[in-house]
């Protein structure tokens, strides 16, 4: 059986129900509990000034990439701990899948503003900052991996499972020897996908304003936002070839060993005949000191470890016998009626926000869902009209890929938001508008999604199939209807599914551009966000993010759903 | 070695229900055997006979829904400490190497890493996998792959090994030998193992190897007879008697024809009474043993002819049940004869086969109903929900939709209806129009 890599998030279940609905109130809650704080936040801020000679960029980079692995840091370990805990508690699952699911709907930079705001009201501001952009890309990294980790540890073989309890395991060796090497591969990919979600907000995440209020970051993504503001040409790309650099490195040094690493962790009993290669991992191998490390360094440590959690778990074990029942009822329900009475409030704070929205904004916000609709449709279009036919171009042919692949990862590493100013620029000059331009932009952001998902299906289809269609002499629609399509559907759907997301998402940075100290925005949903957080209309922020929240788990119920069903009943190939 | 005293296993009224509710069926039923001490048993029985879901109660993997199980007299709580399992599917960590795979079940008991380290070697150079410690089970063919399943088993020193179908996922020839191997090791008294429970649907397999075979069958999982086999090993699987057994332990698998064959048809679906189950017998599989009896010249034993087609128990098991549903054939002690009505079949045209089938399917109940509920609408079409419904009264919704399968399967070979699998509907075709036979 072929595991499919890049999971999609999609749950099981009926469409849409009476939890999701307190989730979505749960999420408004928050949000509302964040403007309250944020009303007392400082009234005006000037932000540090980004200095725009390249000699910065080493210090900025190295900024940036901490936060960004500070982030990523975070989202590994919310993933082990999160997904482990719905995988192996039924009450846990039920609580925290549908949480997922819409926290991945939730527009991500409808919320910086308000989470920075409302922690400079607690914290020191310089540490409120970096928290805020730490939390904004720890948002745009972390659901992909929890999704695919949980889907691991779900469909992880049940022998294996069945080995690991009557060998007597204990949840820890469980976890180490099954659970961890089965969820290895996809979260080496998915973690890819994220640090790509990451760079796409960095940006946003190390400057912005609110009212009078200007926040920045010493980074790599100020560097590019200022130069932007400044139209300084040479330093926009000065800042592009460090971060294009910084993304090959990576990729080179961490990625590509991860992967071949990684192909350990495979569960087919047979050898692939094209594993994944890195140079710098064969050179690793190679190395005395990686032997020595292996030996001396994790091999006892690893060992020595295992010995205490075993220990401890067995301490615990004979004290939860002894634990106090009664205790934890009580405190589970203190919990309940806390997070009902949360609940409430935020529903009361909501409806309060809301009904500041006037007739006229609400009708902006209408006309532009709507906008933004059509947007998200036709670079939709777009994409699947070039990711199809190069994607199975690529999948199908290895040796293609061999060469193809690897630059694709890394273009689509590079994030869209870096290039808008320049695409901007171009794109109005020549007359089109942010109305067209924003769907170019919206398209560079989502359809790396589609073409990855569409070269593993291509790549999957199996080689029998492909000679049986060749000795039929399946040529050119025929081949298509026949095999081709039918084959990639699955991935197609999840690729969709993503993309889509995605490019509701990218809204708020498409639609809204500043670029030489000009402001220029589009009509449309994402813009209405980004205005009314520029402006410091709080009943606006919220009524908008609300209908994008509902339009994105709308859809994802009703259609994605339901076209995703019919793939996996009828078009998969395992 | 049958007293009562060195009882090792014990089980008492052992049941187990799945699902909840309305949708509860039962896999297990009423189970009671013991295990003594130095003791080989085998269970036996075709696919679904729940001889699995035994297996994983005796181990401690799954509670029972009824009885008890006593381990030495005392029940049984959580996993078994004292057994460990053969997997069918080896169940080796990829990502470890042999000796790993070996070692990490010696560490889940807190075995020092030099202690661990001697005793998996010690154990590999046992079953003959010396100089392969470091390799990892990808580069292994099955059966070298199932010796490490063994190793494993074995280090932890069990005194109960359970052994889940372990040599049916391996080609004959490594199947044997590891046999061979096994039963050496067992018999030279060098393991300190107390007891072996092979789970198997492999009938001179169990007879080669077993102590004492327990026969299951299905629907609900129950046992049926327990064969002691009191032969001196080794056995060799030419030899008379143990051909004799094969032979008696066949007729237990297999039962025989009741006398009264109406009793086997029972009512249609949604009506009051049991559904007679179709058996899970695919045309083609049909076909091909009435043809093989035509062939052998009209009564053959039942043993002879699973081997010869080479078709696993649990695919030959209800393709005779078929056929004897149909009346084409009679079972007797472990024998199968054709009728003449079986006789004819086999010998005719493709055509006048399908008329004989269809008219044969048209006495069941299941095929009556369908048909006459198709002719009730004027669209003379109905979605497959409709049956499964129905179906789900009496069947597990696993089961019912299995059902609808070999009624669909059927059905198509006998064309008394079509089935469209676009839109997941049944509906008659013209020749399916005629009068029923009432």
């Amino acid at each position: 059986m072929r595991r499919r890599i890049l999971t999609p998030s999609v749950i099981p279940g009926p469409a849409l129900n009476v939890s999701d609905a307190l989730i979505v109130v749960g999420v408004l809650a928050l949000l509302a509990f964040g403007i309250f704080l944020a009303l007392g936040a400082p009234a005006e801020v000037q932000g540090p000034e980004i200095n725009l000679s390249p000699a910065y960029l080493p210090w900025y980079a190295t900024f940036s990439l901490t936060r960004m692995f500070v982030a990523y840091v975070l989202s590994i370990l919310f993933t082990l701990g999160v997904a482990s805990a719905a995988a192996r508690n039924q009450t846990a699952e039920k609580i925290i899948l549908p949480i997922l699911d819409i926290l991945q709907s939730v527009p991500i930079l409808s919320f910086l503003p308000v989470v920075v705001l409302s922690l400079t009201a607690l914290l020191p501001e310089n540490f409120a900052l970096e928290l805020g952009a730490v939390i904004l890309i720890f948002t745009s990294q972390v659901w992909n991996l929890t999704f695919s980790f949980y889907q691991s540890l779900k469909t992880s073989p049940t022998d294996l499972g069945e080995a690991s309890t009557i060998f007597r395991f204990n949840p820890w060796q469980r976890f180490r020897t099954l659970g961890l090497p089965f969820g290895a591969i996809p979260l080496v990919w998915n973690s890819m996908m994220s640090w790509a979600g990451g760079w796409f907000f960095l940006m946003a995440a190390e400057t912005f304003t609110v009212g009078e209020r200007d926040y920045r970051l010493p980074g790599l993504g100020s560097y590019l936002q200022s130069a932007a503001d400044q139209a300084n040409i040479g330093a926009i790309l000065w800042g592009l070839v460090a971060l294009i650099g910084i993304i090959i490195v990576l990729d080179q040094f961490i990625w590509r060993p991860l992967l071949a690493w990684a192909d350990r962790f495979k569960v087919e009993m047979v050898e692939s005949d094209d594993p994944p290669t890195a140079w710098f991992y064969d050179v690793w191998q190679r190395a005395r000191v990686a032997k020595w490390w292996r030996q001396s360094v994790v091999n006892p440590l690893t060992e020595r470890f295992d010995q205490r959690v075993a220990q401890s778990l067995r301490a615990r074990e004979e004290n939860a016998s002894a634990a106090n029942v009664s205790k934890n009822r009580i405190v589970r329900w203190v919990l309940l009626a806390l997070v009902a009475g949360f609940l409430l409030w935020g529903a009361y704070s909501a409806l309060l926000l809301l009904a500041r929205v006037t007739p006229t904004e609400w009708s902006q916000i209408a006309i532009g869902a709507g906008a933004s609709f059509l947007r998200v449709l036709v670079a939709l279009t777009i994409a699947l009209i070039w990711t199809v036919p190069v994607g199975v171009a690529i999948g199908m042919n290895p040796r293609l890929a061999r060469v193809l692949q690897p630059i694709v990862q890394v273009t689509a590493s590079v994030p869209a938001t870096a290039l808008f100013p320049v695409i901007v620029l171009m794109l109005i000059q020549s007359g089109g508008g942010l109305n067209l331009a924003a769907i170019l932009l919206m398209l560079l952001g989502t359809q790396w999604y589609l073409l990855f998902n569409i070269i593993a299906g291509a790549a999957a289809i199996p080689r029998d199939l492909v000679y049986t269609a060749e000795t039929l002499g399946l040529r050119g629609w025929e081949r298509w209807r026949t095999m081709i399509l039918p084959a990639i559907f699955p991935y197609l759907i999840t690729g969709m599914i993503t993309a889509a997301g995605g490019c509701w998402n990218a809204t708020i940075v498409a639609e809204y551009v500043t670029f030489g100290g000009e402001t220029y925005y589009a009509t449309g949903l994402g813009a209405e966000i980004a205005r009314a957080t520029a402006a410091g209309n709080y009943p606006m922020l919220f009524g908008a993010t609300l209908t994008m929240i509902l339009i994105v788990v709308a859809f994802n119920r009703l259609f994605w759903r339901r076209l995703y069903r019919i793939a996996e009943e009828r078009y998969r190939m395992d | 070695m049958m007293n009562q005293n060195n009882v090792l296993v014990e089980l008492k009224g052992i049941s187990k229900n799945y699902g909840q509710g309305q949708r509860e069926t039962r896999a297990v039923e009423n189970v009671n055997f013991n295990i003594h001490d130095g003791e080989f048993v085998a269970l036996l029985g075709p696919s679904g006979c729940g001889k699995s879901t035994l297996l994983r109660m005796i181990t401690g993997l799954m509670p029972p829904s009824e009885g008890e199980i006593l381990y030495r007299g005392e029940p049984l709580r959580g996993v078994n400490e004292h057994a460990t399992i053969v997997f069918q599917t080896f169940a080796l960590f990829p990502w470890l190497t042999v000796q790993t795979n070996v070692e990490v079940a010696l560490k889940a008991r807190d075995v020092e890493p030099n202690a661990r380290r001697e005793r998996a070697l010690k154990l590999l150079d046992l079953v003959g996998l010396d100089g392969f410690e470091s390799a990892y089970p990808r580069e292994l063919s099955g059966g070298m792959r199932q010796k490490v399943g063994f190793a494993r088993a074995l280090a932890v020193e069990p005194e109960l090994l359970c052994l889940d179908e372990p040599f049916s996922a391996l080609d004959v020839l490594s199947a044997e030998s590891l046999r061979g191997e096994l039963m050496e090791l067992w018999s030279s008294k060098a393991l300190p193992t107390r007891a072996i429970l092979l789970v198997s649907h492999n009938i001179e397999e169990a007879v080669l190897m077993a102590d004492r075979i327990i026969v299951m069958d299905k629907d609900p999982g129950r046992v049926v007879a327990e064969i002691p086999v009191n032969l001196a090993q080794p056995r060799q699987r030419k030899a008379l008697h143990v051909l004799a057994m094969v032979d008696r332990v066949y007729a237990a698998v297999a039962g025989e024809t009741p006398s009264e064959s109406k009793e086997l048809i029972g009512t249609a679906p949604g009506e009051g009474g049991k559904t007679q189950m179709l058996p899970h017998a695919p045309i083609n599989a049909i076909a091909g043993l009435m043809e093989f009896l035509a062939e052998e010249g009209k009564r053959a034993d039942l043993y002879i002819v699973g081997e010869k087609l080479g078709m696993e128990l649990d695919e030959f098991l209800p393709a005779v049940e078929a056929v004897e549903l149909l009346g084409m054939a009679t079972l007797r002690g472990g024998d199968i004869e054709l009728t003449s009505l079986g006789e004819t079949f086999a010998a005719t045209t493709i055509l006048a086969r399908k008329e004989i089938f269809a008219q044969r399917i048209r006495h069941l109940p299941m095929f009556q109903w369908i048909e006459q509920e198709l002719r009730k609408v004027s669209s003379q079409r109905l979605p497959q929900e409709f049956f499964l419904d129905v179906l789900e009264k009496e069947f597990t919704p696993v089961e019912a939709e299995r059902q609808l399968d070999f009624a669909i399967n059927w059905g198509r070979y006998a064309e008394l209806f079509e089935f469209d699998d676009d839109r997941d509907e049944l509906y008659l075709t013209t020749n399916g129009a005629q009068e029923l036979p009432v």
